[in-house]
């Protein structure tokens, strides 16, 4: 009886069990078949490289008017004069993404958080819809909604901000204290960026804490953790890299975000200035919405010139974000090959 | 003879070795038990109950596990209840909601009475942080510091989601509410702009011919990015490599990509270049090329959880790889790729920037999209609101997001029914479908 209990199978040394590779000739069907897979995935790189080669020959003939000036101009007026450059530009894109940033990420990571570790299981479901659906919601309702329905709302806020946050020299007001002047400002735009951002950040970041390994969290509880103990000590560094990603992400989406930026920014010059309360401001995106019509072929150039820069510049900071989350160790359970 | 403190998979591999030699009745105890641990693992007591032959068979070994098992619990005396997370309680809740009216008063009071401060968001900023200085004080005269500081941050997270849902709903509410007084007219939905003026009122023309571009765009880009889009979610999912490892980074870059990028690069490419002019197809070309990385991205997620033991089966029965994908893959992540292409129509349909450059604008009917400019919903509210900017058109563009508004939650409502179900679970037709069939044979 007991002999019959005993598995038949001896387990041997490890070294014997070695996968035997296995080749099979592909089959007609097959070939194709990966032949055309492979063809869709090299459509993907193509259309990528496309659009790189493209804007480059068509706005070789902007770079080469401005020369390096192109960079370190802040005028844009590429019609009437060779000066001409993305100084003002570029740096006004960055600070309105940086406003949206830095409303967003805290606000994504405290959402995802909520949703992950605290939210009971009947809120959890509807929850992550409502995020889905607010990254649903096209840029021009978010548009209608910051023209309409913030800006009169908040400039009586911008107005406090001036007044007692002035200490604080991106909240110092230059101009004359009217509220006219405090209408069509980067900080309103950046708060609108920030809405579109945070579903992103929250989405991504929220896939990430729901990986950190169970046992780990166990550990800090039987450790005598409270909730928040374990999220700090377990949750917040297993996705760390994964909030980075995620934010980078938001990052690329705020620099190419165009209808609500061109709705609410005013253009008034084109001198960069960090005072974000105030009138004024530019973006690339805005400035090539407001104007591709109106210019002629040598304007278009300097235009696609912008949206060259401002192509590779996101393509760069999503490259990286995709590349760090998957190199994490959160990220490497969901991206691993 | 095992030894007595042998693990469960191998008591579990045991017992089925045994089972079939006690008789062919106990067959389907025995599929019931494999089925038991291939799920979670069971308690003891059920399991021996669900196979009755092993109670005897095993008796010398049983004792001593039992007992193993058994001895921490009859340590600790009473019986154990179940610690509930994400629970509660009276004091947490009365404190949270005594610390929000308190702070609202002393709020109001400050606000508007004594301070010369202004507009509703600074007020309930200042409520907000004034909220959660008061609640952390609440918690500290009841809890020591570490409980104190784990309530707060509870609060401090949840509000974030907090704020995810009135964003959400006052968003929609506003572009319902502003939107309501045009779309009210039976014009607006019949007619389109071109016989309508600056300040026409809203019993005159309507925004039928954005509509119809929208619908035409949608459904070419649809065609052209959702093939190519799975097809190299496939290539990501089913071959793999070195190469797909590049797609899958840039393919995730360009789902990020700005839309505005798309736009220039079809005006540059489809305009600048093969000298077509501005119509609906290169507008829909435009919304193309931002749709395809979503529908790559969100298929191949889709494809990855399709369990590898279905494709080996069909391997095992002799099927090519392109018969395994179009009979196995496909079909079991049916629902899921579903969602994806929903979910990247509704994103489509909402593109501004990149038909902004492409499409051209106008105020007439045009249902041939390769001709000619034509203005879909999101552009004719960028024209109303941006380029025109009178008090008609504004409350016109407003109806037009209205009408956006609905179909893109229509759209995001069915992505979500679909997206319900799990990749091969079925749904109770199909399973209705299944019975008539096997009733059949």
């Amino acid at each position: 009886m007991a002999v019959a209990l005993t598995p038949h199978v001896q387990p041997g040394p490890p070294t014997d069990d070695v996968p035997r590779p296995i080749v099979a000739r592909a089959s007609g069907g097959d070939r194709v078949f990966r032949g055309t897979l492979r063809a869709a995935g090299i459509a993907v790189l193509l259309i990528t490289l496309m659009i790189l080669i493209f804007l480059i020959l068509r706005s070789t003939s902007a770079f080469g008017r401005a020369g390096f000036g192109f960079f370190t101009t802040a005028s844009f007026f590429p019609e009437t004069s060779n000066q001409f450059g993305i100084a003002a530009l570029l740096p006004d894109s960055a600070l309105i993404a940086v406003i949206a940033l830095a409303i967003a990420v805290p606000v994504g990571v405290a959402t995802a958080i909520y949703i992950s570790e605290y939210a009971a299981h009947a809120i959890q479901r509807p929850l992550i819809a409502v995020i889905d659906l607010m990254a649903a919601i096209p840029s021009i309702i978010y548009a209608l909604w910051g023209l309409f329905f913030l800006m009169p709302r908040i400039l009586g806020f911008d107005k406090w901000l001036s007044h007692h946050a002035s200490f604080i020299p991106v909240f110092r007001f230059t101009k004359t204290d009217t509220i006219g002047n405090y209408v069509g400002a980067m900080f309103i735009a950046g708060i609108v960026v920030s809405l579109m951002v945070i579903p992103i950040v929250t989405s991504l970041s929220r896939q990430v804490f729901s990986q950190a390994p169970q046992g780990e969290r166990e550990a800090a509880y039987a450790l005598g953790s409270t909730r928040w103990g374990m999220i700090r000590t377990v949750v917040l560094p297993f996705g760390r890299a994964g909030v980075i990603g995620a934010s980078m992400l938001g990052l690329g989406r705020a620099l190419g975000e165009t209808i609500a930026v061109t709705f609410i920014l005013t253009p008034l010059t084109f001198a960069f200035s960090i005072h974000v309360l105030e009138g004024g401001g530019n973006s690339i995106t805005a400035e090539i919405a407001n104007f591709y019509t109106q210019y002629d072929a040598k304007g278009v150039a300097a235009l696609l010139a912008c949206g060259l820069v401002l192509f590779v510049f996101t393509l760069i900071v999503n490259t990286l974000a995709s590349i760090v989350i998957s190199r994490s160790r959160s990220g490497a359970l969901t991206a691993a090959d | 003879m095992t030894e007595p403190n042998d693990d469960r998979t191998g008591m579990a591999a045991v017992r089925l070795a045994k089972n079939p030699g006690s008789g062919a009745t106990s067959r389907p105890s025995t599929a019931k038990a494999a089925d038991h641990y291939g799920q979670a693992a069971p308690t003891t007591g059920q399991d021996d109950q669900a196979v009755p032959g092993y109670r005897q068979g095993a008796q010398p070994v049983e004792p001593v596990d039992r007992a193993s098992q058994a001895a921490p619990g009859a340590d600790a005396g009473p019986a154990e209840t179940r610690v509930r997370l994400r629970r509660t309680s009276a004091e947490g809740s009365t404190t949270f909601t005594a610390a929000a009216a308190a702070s609202l008063g002393l709020v109001w009071v400050l606000y508007e009475r004594v301070l010369p401060f202004s507009g509703v968001l600074g007020f309930w900023v200042c409520w907000y942080v004034l909220f959660l200085a008061l609640y952390f004080a609440m918690a500290r005269l009841q809890w020591d510091r570490l409980e104190a500081r784990n309530r707060l941050a509870g609060v401090a997270f949840g509000s974030g989601g907090v704020l995810a849902v009135i964003i959400v709903i006052d968003q929609v509410g506003y572009t319902f509410i502003k939107g309501s007084s045009a779309v009210a007219h039976a014009n607006f939905w019949t007619r389109s702009l071109a016989f309508a003026g600056p300040d026409s009122p809203m019993s005159v023309g309507g925004v039928l011919h954005a509509m119809v571009g929208s619908v035409e765009e949608l459904a070419l880009a649809t065609l052209f990015s959702v093939p190519l889009g799975i097809t190299a979610a496939l290539f990501l999912a089913e071959i793999g490599g070195g190469m797909a490892r590049t797609v899958r980074t840039i393919v995730e870059a360009m789902t990020a990509l700005p839309d505005l990028v798309a736009g220039l690069f079809v005006y540059v490419t489809l305009i600048l270049t093969l000298g077509i002019s501005k119509s609906g197809f290169c507008a829909a070309v435009a919304i193309g090329v931002t749709m395809m990385p979503i529908v790559a991205r969100a298929s191949e997620v889709v494809l990855r959880i399709v369990p590898g033991a279905l494709r080996e089966a069909s391997y095992a029965l002799g099927s090519s790889q392109w018969r395994t994908v179009w009979n196995v893959v496909l079909p079991t992540a049916r629902s899921g790729l579903a969602t994806a292409v929903v979910l990247a129509m509704a994103r489509g349909i909402g593109e501004t920037a990149p038909v902004l450059l492409v499409a051209g604008y106008t105020k007439e009917l045009n249902v041939n999209p390769f001709s000619g400019p034509m203005t879909s919903l999101p552009l004719f509210i960028y024209n109303a609101v941006h380029i025109f900017g009178t008090k008609a058109y504004v409350e016109r563009g407003f109806g037009a997001g209205f009408v956006l508004v609905v179909v893109v939650l229509a759209l995001f409502t069915i992505a979500r029914r679909i997206g319900g179900s799990a990749p091969g679970e079925l749904t109770n037709r199909q399973r209705r479908r299944l019975a008539r069939q096997t009733e059949q044979q």
